[in-house]
């Protein structure tokens, strides 16, 4: 047993501390510090910078872009990332169709796709869930027909992050209607400005855009956008929802909203008798409880990476999830607890009030993480896993 | 970074896993054993003594080990797995702990060789009544000066405190501060009532009567040393805490998958699967916090860091033990508030020592005071 990193790690962690403070754009980190909804170029720009200095796509082969670095480092990448406010490279780009292309795609397709999904010259939607198709994906209806040289889409798909800044969009659609319904799955990659795809906006509870339906009717695909084998993407499928929650424990972001909670919080009369918030008992009671719970995530997190490296998943990724989410959403709660009356003035324009931004982000940002849990395999999907396949119930 | 036991410490484990379990696998045995004085096995106690077990974490020149921290760990979890009643928290972790960190070489010579042979039963007499896990003493105060001193006062709950042949005295000093002290059991105005406590262990109300002591090392404050053993055994509780919490769940599981109700195994209904889920999520965070904190002691040994480290272990280790002990009893139903059946005493054993050494809610106060001093955790050295 031994707690420090390795000599080599901790240099490791320093260059990558030196490289994200240092090489993205101040504007860029500046939003997301402040909790500010990034726009289409911010991401892009950040993501250029990484890809630049070969950093966005570690997790890809090394002939493409990858780095071939242990699980560990990948932890550290990650965390240094979000400790600097720095967004991860798109999801959809870095961690799920990349790694698909890479993995099942012909070598025509990874030559076309692969370098400007890195650089994210591409920029991916996910077309999964449908409104009948939620954590029951296999049940997905959206139809793919051969017609020659091509394959004919008809059906929606929703919930897509994003898609409003969408250039392609990779899709899980039907094949084989009679197969038993894991098995008549392929998976087709759409140019998003062919005729016939619709994106239309979700609002969400926030007021956010982030969301939206996409509609296919009689969309043509050439057949050579098919990835890998048809009726084989439930296979695709499971690889990429694998890779997904790796990354969904967010254990960086989160310390750093809460130490960005507590400057605030001092900032803030008691209204109870102690000087300030950070100063009441239970407020004080309240932040260090989330910082041990995050303490003791953080530190699972690094149990399974340090231990991950045969390429089995450790057993206790599967609380990463679960509890790296239910953390999250616990520390916007505490914000808006902390705004207090402020919280409402969401609306505000910045010229238009006396209070300060983040007690008029603290709400959108909470209502919005109410998704975290919702995402990615819902949370209770995750105690079934735990329960099946940890424990054997 | 390296969170796994190596070839060595897997191999102790595996003794003690074999020793324990052929005195204790049998539930009943446990039974009987903690009904009867004194609470627990004096042959094992022995047979744990050759082994080695009573000494490791001293010195070899004072018939010690010379392992540390994680070792200590690794024996305290096996206890836990299997409900030992067997004293090596106060006597081996907190009384030879206090020895090893402030007696002169002749008294560690003497006493930790006693203790690791199997010899002598140590104690540590430091619990007074009123007071909450606080490392000063005043309900029992010392007198005197240079090798001859006398003490007065009760200390209580003092663990195996009737049983024991020398007791390791916290005491209020003449010019303040908290001195430590030995007293043999068989000295003059020492007053011992025994008991049980709520789990089935020992513990005894300890009087002095202006009672001969000797120093343990010089007669002057020892409130650091006292505070570092404290946490000492504040990271052996967690790592106890531990292997109950592992067998709660695993026999939990077990009789999910075993016991039929309405025709079918309870597993099949997921009310009672999910809560078994959450209570595998707890005990892996507090796994974390707790073999984290073990490494931050064989780090660092004693100081701020480690009284941090200690705190956060007591906390993870109070919230996720009540909550696989509470859940574990409402997944068996009746049978789980039958003393004939492990599970309840399980949790009893959790309950214990989530207040022998300080609450979730205790720690959880004195990391709160300390809440803005620092941006934010960094687990690393």
């Amino acid at each position: 047993m031994q707690l420090a990193l390795s000599a080599e790690d901790a240099e490791f962690r320093d260059e990558m501390r030196e490289f994200f403070t240092t090489q993205i754009p101040q504007e860029v980190r500046d939003a997301v510090r402040d909790r500010r909804e990034l726009t289409r170029d911010q991401l892009v720009e950040s993501q250029r910078a990484m890809n630049r200095n070969g950093l966005a796509v570690p997790n890809w082969p090394v002939e493409w872009g990858g780095k071939d670095w242990s699980p560990l480092r990948r932890h550290i990448w990650h965390e240094e990332m979000q400790r600097a406010f720095v967004p991860p490279p798109l999801a959809f780009n870095a961690s799920m169709i990349g790694p698909v292309i890479a993995t099942f795609g012909s070598q025509e397709m990874k030559a076309k796709f692969l370098p400007p999904t890195a650089n994210i010259d591409i920029w991916w939607s996910q077309g999964f869930s449908e409104p009948d198709a939620g954590s029951d994906l296999a049940s997905l209806k959206t139809r793919a027909v051969r017609d020659g040289d091509e394959y004919v889409v008809n059906g929606q798909k929703t919930w897509t992050t994003l898609g409003q800044y969408g250039d392609w969009i990779f899709t899980l659609v039907r094949t084989d209607p009679e197969a038993k319904k894991q098995a008549g799955i392929s998976m087709l990659l759409i140019d998003m400005t062919s005729p016939g795809v619709e994106v239309r906006p979700i609002e969400l509870i926030d007021g956010s855009h982030e969301v939206n339906e996409v509609w296919f009717t009689d969309v043509r695909v050439p057949a050579e956008n098919l990835v890998g084998e048809e009726n084989r993407a439930w296979d695709y499928a499971k690889f990429l929802l694998g890779n997904e929650r790796v990354g969904v424990a967010p254990v960086g972001a989160t310390k750093r909203v809460l130490a960005q909670a507590k400057e605030w919080a001092s900032s803030v009369p008691s209204g109870t008798g102690a000087a300030t918030l950070l100063d009441d008992p239970l407020v004080a009671a309240r932040i260090a409880e989330l910082e041990n719970e995050l303490l003791a995530l953080e530190l699972t997190a690094l149990r399974v990476v340090a231990h991950s490296a045969d390429g089995k998943p450790h057993p206790a990724s599967s609380v990463l999830k679960l509890k790296g989410t239910e953390l999250q959403q616990a520390v916007t709660e505490l914000v808006v607890d902390l705004a207090g009356p402020a919280s409402l003035a969401s609306g505000a324009a910045d010229d238009a009030t006396d209070l300060p931004w983040w007690t008029r982000r603290a709400t959108p940002v909470y209502l919005n993480f109410r998704k975290a849990s919702i995402y990615g395999g819902s949370n209770e999907v995750q105690r079934q896993i735990i329960a099946r396949t940890i424990l054997g119930l | 970074m390296d969170f796994t036991y190596d070839e060595e410490q897997q191999a102790l484990r595996e003794a003690v896993r074999g020793l324990l379990g052929k005195a204790y696998s049998d539930y009943e045995n446990r039974r009987r054993t903690v009904a009867e004085d004194p609470g627990f096995s004096e042959q094992l106690w022995g047979q744990l003594a050759e082994m080695g077990v009573l000494g490791l974490p001293f010195e070899e020149r004072y018939g010690g080990m010379g392992a540390g921290p994680i070792e200590v760990g690794i024996v305290a979890q096996e206890l836990g797995r299997v409900l030992a009643p067997e004293p090596f928290l106060s006597a081996v972790v907190l009384a030879g702990g206090a020895v090893a960190a402030a007696g002169t070489d002749e008294q560690r010579t003497q006493l930790l060789e006693a203790l690791s042979s199997g010899e002598q039963l140590l104690a540590f007499a430091h619990q007074e009544p009123g007071a909450r896990w606080q490392p000063t003493a005043s309900a029992v105060t010392a007198s005197g000066s240079g090798s001859s001193w006398t003490l007065s006062g009760v200390k209580e709950p003092v663990l195996h405190g009737a049983r024991a042949d020398v007791l390791v005295v916290s005491a209020a000093l003449p010019d303040g501060g908290t001195g430590l002290f030995l007293v043999d059991g068989s000295a003059s105005g020492l007053g011992r009532d025994g008991y049980s406590t709520s789990e089935g262990g020992r513990a005894a109300r300890v009087s002095f009567t202006d009672t001969p002591a000797t120093p343990l090392g010089a007669a002057e404050d020892r409130t650091d040393v006292i505070a570092q053993v404290l946490d000492a055994g504040r990271i052996a509780v967690g790592n106890e805490a531990l292997g109950l919490m592992e067998v709660a769940l695993e026999t939990t599981s077990a009789y999910l998958k075993s016991r039929k109700q309405f025709g079918v195994t309870l597993n099949t209904f997921q009310a009672l699967t999910f809560r078994a889920a959450d209570m595998y999520v707890s005990l892996e965070l507090a796994r974390s916090v707790v073999t984290w904190a073990t490494m931050v002691l064989a780090e660092k040994s004693s100081g701020a860091e480690v009284a941090t480290a200690a705190s956060r272990a007591s906390l993870a280790v109070s919230r996720s033990g009540r909550h696989v002990g509470q859940e574990a009893i409402q997944l068996h139903g009746g049978i789980g508030m039958t003393a004939e059946y492990s599970i309840g005493s399980y949790t009893s054993r959790l309950t214990a020592l989530d207040h022998l050494l300080g609450t979730g809610d205790h720690h959880l106060g004195l990391l709160a005071a300390g809440v803005g001093s620092y941006d934010e955790i960094d687990p690393l050295p």
